[in-house]
């Protein structure tokens, strides 16, 4: 990270990334670069590998071949790379993965007083200053369980923040949701996106994608099939599987 | 509950044309009896039939256990003419049958320690109290020490009180004590390592597990306590208290490592990717996030599992050890008391369901606290 200025290398670097799952091979050499700040979409067909890939980032999935460099640091077998980009990417996932055990506070602050050792007192003023963010501070004693679904995906995303990630994950975080809640979550992403985050998300949501991202990446059969700014990768799509996958998914 | 039966049975007999009523939480005995005592000619029958048993049956025993009883004098001969239980039996042994052999002047130091450990517990059964975990461990760290220096002596001025002297529903408590606090942590780590990774761990976990769930108790105690000296260096020779506490504790860790085994596998794997994804080690993420949930989840598992040991605790008897069972049986033989047998075995009985049916509604009451407002 010394020799090297953030602001002339990518803070995401895939290259040549293969995964498979067993004989499946789910991710095919994947290049990607992500600058900090950039807001990348990746939409695709289900089973097309978006989510394998973005999990290859944090490590929640091992890929097999290919280099993934996040921060300036490697992702290999050596716990401590793994730990030190867990600390530094957040991630949301599709089914909130709350821990229903504990409040939203404790939800909050477990992750900043157990691997940040943040003192108490520090994580709950940033726990609460986060969830007045996401608009439900009144919810802090709660428990996850009391919560409507868009509240709890909040609740994660104000999790995920907790930890001052310099990068965070997106893993079709409207896709358990109701309709009428969509909107109050994607509202809490776009205003993220807004300060500067940077952010992949894994999303079918086009308006967002088209109001948000920097970079489109499609994907299809584990396969980065295009890649390219949205007012070129909605007008002008380039590949035929794009094509056909968008006039699919834009036709309502 | 048969209340709520009452109103939510209604609906079903007919009364659907009448214009919905609010539901009353009150109702009269005679229509609850009507709703469910006699609402068939079936049910009727067998109300009628329950009641004729429990006529039959409750009075004579109250009248055998209480009414015609008697608790007077101190030999038989106060029984003689009585129609109901000897107490008389019981009294005369009672300290027996709660200290054993255990010297009559030394026993302050057993009921002493008791009393100790129910104070230091009390704070985990207050509500609001928050160092919950910090006291528990700690009782869990000090207390067998302390315990031990008082049951045994030998240290502070306390005269040693050897094993052999221990007994009744105090040896009972000291060998269902140490199984029940040594088989939730020895099983936690059995159950974790059953699903280690590593595949050392695993299969070393899997059979020990599978080695002593497949042995009888009685096997693992005959184990301890004769085949074991015979593999030890002449001369060395350990407690068979020990031995027994030992057989108890790795047997019922056994079982305790599949009910948590169960509870781990019910954990969606959500729960795991969001700990590792917020930068939790392994160590962090089974005691902060695995384990409180799959433990809640598995609460009637564990007690039950601690029950069952309670009530084990009485087989220590094939192996030389006096437990509550066993003092009552031993006091049965005494020439001076022939004939009291059922007075013996119903108060052994009634000593052993206290405590049982005291663990499973504590049991029941943790299970009503975790399950108010969890999402799950």
């Amino acid at each position: 990270m010394s020799d090297r200025d953030s602001n002339d290398a990518p803070i995401i670097i895939l290259r040549g990334v293969h995964k498979w799952f067993g004989q499946f091979h789910v991710l095919r050499d994947l290049n990607l670069d992500v600058w900090k700040g950039q807001k990348v979409v990746v939409c695709g067909p289900s089973g097309s590998g978006k989510s394998t890939m973005i999990r290859c980032i944090n490590r929640l999935e091992e890929h097999q071949r290919g280099h993934i460099v996040v921060d300036g640091i490697e992702l290999t077998g050596d716990v401590r790379n793994v730990d030190a980009i867990r600390r530094e990417v957040g991630m949301v996932f599709q089914q909130f993965n709350l821990f229903p055990h504990l409040t939203v506070l404790e939800n909050l602050i477990l992750a900043p007083t157990w691997v940040r050792k943040v003192p108490k007192d520090e994580a709950v003023a940033t726990a609460m200053e986060l969830l007045e963010r996401v608009g439900i501070p009144e919810q802090a004693q709660k428990y996850p369980g009391q919560l409507s679904g868009g509240q709890q995906q909040r609740v994660a995303i104000a999790r995920a923040l907790c930890m001052r990630p310099v990068i965070m994950l997106f893993d079709e975080p409207t896709s358990a949701l109701d309709p009428e809640m969509i909107k109050e979550v994607l509202d809490v992403m776009t205003e993220l996106a807004q300060q500067g985050m940077t952010m992949i998300v894994v999303t079918h949501e086009m308006g967002f994608a088209k109001s948000v991202a920097d970079l489109m990446v499609f994907m299809d059969q584990g396969e980065i099939v295009e890649q390219s700014p949205p007012s070129e990768f909605f007008v002008n799509p380039r590949s035929e599987r794009t094509k056909l996958f968008l006039s699919q998914i834009l036709r309502h | 509950m048969a209340d709520i039966h009452a109103e939510t049975d209604a609906p079903r007999t007919g009364r659907e044309a009448a214009p919905l009523a609010p539901p009353t939480e009150r109702v009269g005995a005679l229509r609850w009896m009507r709703a469910n005592l006699f609402n068939s000619p079936l049910n009727a029958v067998l109300t009628v039939l329950c009641a004729w048993l429990l006529w039959r049956t409750i009075p004579p025993i109250l009248d055998w256990a209480l009414f015609d009883a008697t608790w007077q004098g101190d030999s038989r001969e106060a029984c003689a003419g009585v129609s109901g239980a000897c107490w008389t039996f019981v009294k005369v042994r009672f300290g027996q049958f709660m200290f054993g052999f255990y010297p009559p002047d030394q026993r302050w130091r057993v009921v002493f320690a008791f009393v100790l450990l129910i104070v230091a517990a009390a704070p985990l059964f207050v509500r609001g109290f928050r160092h919950k975990v910090t006291l528990g461990i700690g009782i869990l760290l000090v207390y067998p020490l302390l315990a031990f220096i008082l049951f045994h002596g030998g240290a502070f001025g306390l005269p040693v009180v050897r094993t052999p002297l221990w007994g009744g529903l105090f040896l009972t408590l000291v060998i269902a004590g140490v199984g029940i606090a040594s088989s939730l942590p020895i099983g936690i780590l059995l159950a974790l390592g059953r699903r280690s990774e590593m595949p050392v761990v695993r299969l070393l976990c899997i059979g020990f597990i599978e080695l002593i769930r497949a042995v009888p108790l009685i096997t693992v105690l005959f184990m301890a306590s004769v085949m074991l000296p015979l593999f030890l260096p002449p001369g060395v020779n350990f407690d068979k208290l020990l031995r027994a506490l030992i057989g108890v504790a790795l047997f019922s860790s056994a079982y305790m490592a599949e009910v948590v085994r169960g509870g781990l596998q019910v954990i969606p794997r959500g729960q795991y990717e969001a700990a590792q994804a917020l930068g939790l080690n392994y160590a962090k993420m089974m005691a902060l996030i695995v384990l409180p949930q799959a433990l809640r989840i598995v609460i009637p598992g564990i007690v039950n599992t601690f029950i069952g040991l309670f009530k084990d605790t009485t087989l220590v008897l094939i192996i030389g050890l006096f437990d509550l069972l066993g003092i009552v049986q031993t006091a049965l033989t005494d020439a001076a008391w022939l004939g009291f047998a059922l007075e013996g075995y119903v108060f052994a009985g009634f000593g052993f369901w206290i405590f049982c049916f005291g663990m499973s509604r504590y049991s029941m009451r943790l299970e009503r606290r975790f399950s108010s407002g969890r999402g799950y």
